[in-house]
């Protein structure tokens, strides 16, 4: 095995756990008691879970209350997209239509195009332009042209793989105009931007603890009170009926410790990770000149952690192989469990050809990062993007 | 310092072992999963009850037991295109393929190895029971019950000084006890058989599926009409089974099938003498053990996998093609099928047949 360092340019799969919130977690895990349970050692455990509620809704401007604690990101977005259509469905028959983007996570992409297969849903894809952002005039659009039918619109706060920022707060208003609720995945933003439920307007809203400093397993969707999903797992009716499941106090109170943690320092890191960000966009231009910034500019529109190149001639994977010789890990998009590389769907939906989309690669900044990763790239990515066009091209 | 190596893993046990062999000799070594099926799809989502799926996680968990990184490497395309497609077109022509031999030559040994060198790796490792001697040349496993050199011969030397090949020396019963020591879990995977892009076995059924029917005729030597067939394609030189020939040989013994007229699609059968071959061409040879014989030189050939060897004499024609006279008849000799001289355990050349007399 190799002993080279990690430089660890993946945040956006996933972040190093907070060393408060391993403490938090171990802590939590030594001691008994289910959430659910009436005698002491149930107490003990709900208090700890209706601490970490009320951390998290103060993080992220909502009510204790519209907290709803999931496995994570994924098992959010099912519940928002399946269970507001479900819901609405029921509520009036014509109400079929989802609203979305062609560039959301599969969480929702996925979800929604089984409701199509299979529970008689129609998918309406809302166009992207080519730095994947949405315009709230094309929601307003394709809501109009039929409003009766629209069951939920879901549109992501922040585009894992390219980092668009969507305007989200204009896109909510929207919706709410012609009465559909919104969902939206905040899971990218939530580390790296102010994410207000209140404020942004959103009905729902997905976040998870892994991504922000937290562990893996535990996550919530944010839900408006008024709001009623059907339920994907049912069961014991814990988290108002509508998320059964015994709750995992230990995660659940890292996740909380993590989220207060990161958001205590958020402006001031977003300003170090998009300094870092843009130094790192320099380097790699000035080492491989014909690389393409996929996505916004840097700025208001792109999270701060962000960078997402195609390298012309090149294929993804076989960067990533050679970086990950080196002890520098990233991405071709997202992670992806089976491993044969597809093109992004992200890219093909922004414009890009086949090739383009195939050959990128996705480098993302989290609190860990230095200086030294960046310059540890840079100092690699020129012979590496060499190799790669000589792997390409016999 | 060792070498950088790409240990081509299957998700059984031969490869796992060579990787992990690999990386005891010393070497920096990288895992890597073909995938090769015709249907993608199935890798990317999570199809259950899908060999290949399954055989990608058996890799990827060797793959971590051993310590490597991993990855997968789509060549669908480069495999139908250099194996599949060319497997139906050889039965189309009358000929009967080795797909096993055209895939190390052309996606192992050449589409794989040739990204692996330009990605900075030295050699494609994999668990093929064969040696490489020091002169460069290819022999034969220790295990011979297990050799691989017949579908390894096609390679060249060039091909050949990129390969290595870890279990060469060691019977398999003891490669799966190794295995099981080093605790990877495929130690008792079954061996693999079948063509691997045929699941179900049923080789007439699929080139049914691509070539469609195309009935002929099935006749004697004197080209008497015995009966129909389906397609040509479904017959092999020496096949015995399933000939669907109503009257039985006037000589009462049994009949095979000695002759594939494609064009026609005429099947002609006959009796076991009308299969005895003593000459055979073979075009398009390679040479690793030896120069290219211009004046006839004695040795040893094998017909096909895992088939008997037959002395002969071996020579170059004026037309570059390879002209091998056999000491004592060979039968069922298909053309398609490789023929690989050997001197004892050496690999001397190889070419593919193209007509036997």
């Amino acid at each position: 095995m190799s002993t080279t360092p990690v430089i660890y340019l993946d945040h956006a799969a996933t972040t190093p756990m907070v060393p408060e919130a391993i403490a938090a977690m171990t802590e939590e895990l030594a001691r008994l008691g289910n959430p659910s349970s009436l005698h002491n050692a149930g107490r003990r455990a709900r208090r700890v879970v209706e601490e970490a509620r009320e951390q998290i809704a103060e993080v992220f401007g909502a009510r204790a209350s519209e907290v709803i604690f999931t496995s994570g990101g994924t098992e959010a977005d099912n519940l928002a997209v399946k269970g507001l259509f479900w819901a609405r469905r029921t509520a009036d028959a014509r109400r079929r239509r989802i609203l979305t983007t062609a560039i959301e996570h599969h969480a929702v992409l996925d979800s929604v195009r089984w409701l199509s297969d299979t529970e008689g849903a129609s998918a309406d894809w809302l166009g992207v332009d080519a730095v994947g952002a949405t315009r709230p005039e094309v929601l307003r659009a394709a809501l109009e042209s039929d409003p009766d039918s629209a069951a939920v619109v879901s549109v992501m706060w922040a585009n894992n793989e390219v980092g668009t920022v969507q305007p989200v707060a204009a896109l909510a208003e929207v919706a709410h105009e012609f009465g559909v609720p919104f969902h939206t995945d905040a899971v990218q933003a939530a580390a790296q931007l102010p994410v207000d439920f209140a404020a942004s307007g959103a009905d729902a809203l997905t976040i998870t603890g892994h991504k922000l400093g937290g562990p893996v397993g535990a996550g919530a969707l944010i839900l408006g009170r008024g709001l009623s999903p059907v339920p994907v797992l049912h069961g014991g009716g814990q988290e108002r009926d509508i998320r059964s499941g015994t709750l995992d106090a230990p995660a659940i109170r890292a996740f909380a410790v993590a989220a207060v943690i990161s958001a205590r320092g958020r402006a001031e890191e977003a300003r170090r990770l998009a300094a870092l960000r843009d130094d790192l966009v320099r380097q790699v231009l000035a080492a491989v000149p014909d690389a393409v910034l996929n996505g916004p500019p840097s700025g208001p529109g792109r999270l701060p952690g962000n960078a997402h190149f195609s390298f012309p001639g090149c294929e993804g994977d076989a960067l990533l192989l050679l970086l990950d010789a080196r002890g520098i890990a990233c991405s071709t998009g997202s992670a992806c469990t089976a491993g044969v590389a597809e093109p992004s769907h992200v890219l093909l939906a922004i414009g890009a050809d086949d090739a383009r989309a195939r050959g990128s690669l996705r480098f993302s900044l989290g609190h860990s990062t230095t200086q030294s990763d960046v310059d540890a790239l840079g100092a690699v990515i020129g012979e590496t993007v060499t190799r790669a066009r000589r792997a390409a091209a016999g | 310092m060792g070498l950088r190596v790409l240990a081509a893993m299957s998700g059984g046990v031969d490869s796992a072992t060579a990787a992990a062999r690999a990386v005891d000799a010393g070497h920096e070594v990288t895992g890597v999963h073909l995938a090769l099926s015709q249907n993608p799809q199935s890798y990317r989502t999570g199809a259950r009850g899908c060999c290949t799926l399954e055989d990608a996680r058996d890799a990827r968990r060797a793959a971590d037991v051993i310590g490597i990184p991993f990855y997968v490497w789509d060549m669908a395309d480069r495999f139908k295109q250099d194996v599949v497609d060319d497997f139906v077109a050889e039965y189309a022509a009358g000929r009967t393929p080795n797909p096993c031999l055209r895939c190390n030559e052309k996606i192992k040994f050449a589409a794989v190895l040739d990204r692996a060198l330009a990605l900075g790796f030295d050699a494609v490792c994999t668990g093929h029971y064969a040696r490489i001697d020091d002169n460069g040349a290819l022999n034969r496993a220790a295990d011979t019950s297990k050799d691989q050199s017949y579908v390894l011969a096609v390679l060249t030397s060039d091909q050949i000084a990129h390969a290595m090949f870890p279990l060469g020396d060691t019977p398999k019963a003891k490669i799966r006890a190794e295995a099981r020591q080093r605790g990877l879990l495929v130690a008792d995977k079954p061996d693999s058989h079948d063509i691997c892009f045929i699941a179900d076995g049923d080789t007439r059924g699929f080139l049914a599926r691509r070539l469609g029917e195309a009935p002929g005729q099935i006749v004697d030597q004197d080209g008497t009409v015995l009966g129909e067939h389906d397609g040509a394609y479904g017959f092999t030189i020496g096949q015995r089974k399933g000939l669907r020939v109503d009257r039985p040989a006037q000589d009462g013994r049994p009949r095979y099938v000695l002759g594939i007229e494609p064009v026609t699609r005429t099947v002609t059968v006959g009796s076991a003498s009308g299969l005895e071959v003593l000459e055979i061409t073979a075009s398009r040879p390679v040479w690793t053990g030896c120069v290219p014989p211009v004046e006839p030189m004695e040795c040893e050939v094998q017909l096909r996998a895992h088939g008997e060897v037959y002395p002969c004499s071996a020579q170059l024609d004026e037309c570059g093609d390879l002209l091998i006279r056999l000491r004592e008849p060979a039968r069922a000799v298909a053309t398609g099928q490789a023929a690989v001289l050997y001197d004892g355990d050496t690999v001397l050349g190889s070419a593919t047949i193209s007509a036997t007399r």
